[in-house]
């Protein structure tokens, strides 16, 4: 195949991700600035983090003042699958030159991840041009819609007429169901739940999160160790 | 905490972002360094998305009026059958706007 040809492939492997994150681009958009940020603040979470879970949480985390390095250890915690990701692709990616890998990895989400797998496991070569075809497609439609949710959002006088203030909640419901089948899942969550709430009730708001987060933490470290299910397999079926 | 000004919250962004392309990066330059890791450092790493998300969830549910909590426990259970975002939280507001509009208008 040549380039044009590999790029505009990549580009349709993208195109399905993409539309199906377009939604939560819009919703970013919109949260962000309901939580009082600028439309130029919302778009550059979109353009410089480029990961829709984080900026989500990021923005939860802004709207609580909570203290600017727990924000950033929280939005370092939801992506922490990344570290596992590009340590998965590093094979798939190994013929790229470094400054082209360096790129590719900035591009890096859960389906460019899949996607790029997928394609490597068939057996067929993940080029720079097929990948960074998927990933503009991927990377162009987020921030588009992170702009167009910021301009619609601007019109919001009352998030809670309009139900935004459970949208959050509920998407980031959805993420802690998405690891289900993690060893000890429902311990942990149950233990992080409970004691996010005790932090709520008696310290305060920002403390829940990083009380919580711990709490499960250490319950997973202090449980018998477990065999881990394969992440691959939980991001393709995501 | 006093409020960001906007200087603040761009330098916040963009620390997010730097280590947020840490991440990105990580697996690469932890596999040329570092072999195996242990097994319970491994769980408690394993822990970590579900349980800084999960203090997202249950003090909202916890705070939440009665027609939030009804809301979330319906998408709970929408993701129980449908195990993707979309459902759940068109579920959720669906039953929170009906809930707000027609049975318990404040």
């Amino acid at each position: 195949m040549t380039k044009n040809a590999e790029m505009i492939n990549g580009a349709q492997a993208g195109l399905v991700p993409a539309l199906s994150a377009a939604p939560f681009g819009a919703l970013f958009g919109a949260v962000a600035i309901s939580h009082g940020q600028s439309v130029f603040e919302a778009v550059m979470m979109s353009i410089t983090i480029f990961a829709g879970a984080s900026q989500l949480v990021g923005i939860e985390l802004f709207g609580q003042r909570v203290a600017p390095w727990l924000i950033v250890l929280s939005v370092v915690a939801v992506n922490f699958r990344h570290v596992l990701y590009s340590a998965a692709l590093t094979p798939v990616l190994a013929h790229f030159s470094l400054p082209r890998k360096m790129i590719a990895f900035f591009f890096m989400t859960d389906p460019q991840f899949a996607e790029s797998l997928k394609r490597h496991e068939a057996g067929t070569p993940v080029t720079f041009a097929w990948y960074m075809g998927a990933a503009i497609t991927i990377y162009g439609l987020w921030n588009v819609m992170t702009l167009i949710g910021a301009l619609l959002g601007g019109f919001i006088q009352d998030p809670r007429a309009l139900g935004l203030d459970v949208l959050l909640p509920i998407y980031f419901l959805s993420l802690v169901m998405g690891f289900r089948s993690r060893p000890n899942y429902l311990s942990i969550v149950a233990v992080s739940a409970l004691a996010s709430v005790l932090a709520y009730a008696t310290v305060g708001s920002p403390w829940h999160v990083s009380c919580g987060a711990l709490a499960g933490i250490a319950l997973a470290a202090i449980l018998p160790p477990k065999k881990a299910t394969d992440t691959v397999s939980e991001v393709s079926s995501s | 905490m006093s409020d960001f000004t906007n200087d603040h919250m761009m330098l916040v962004i963009l620390a997010a972002a730097a280590a947020t392309y840490l991440t990105r990066i990580a697996g690469y330059l932890l596999l040329t360094v570092v072999s195996d890791i242990p097994p319970r450092a491994e769980a408690a790493l394993n822990a970590i998305p579900p349980a800084v998300l999960t203090t997202l969830v249950a003090p909202a549910f916890y705070a939440g009026g009665i027609e939030a909590k009804i809301a979330i426990a319906a998408a709970l259970a929408a993701g129980l059958r449908f195990s993707s975002p979309l459902p759940m939280i068109g579920v959720g507001w669906s039953v929170v706007m009906i809930l707000r509009y027609f049975v318990i208008p404040s």
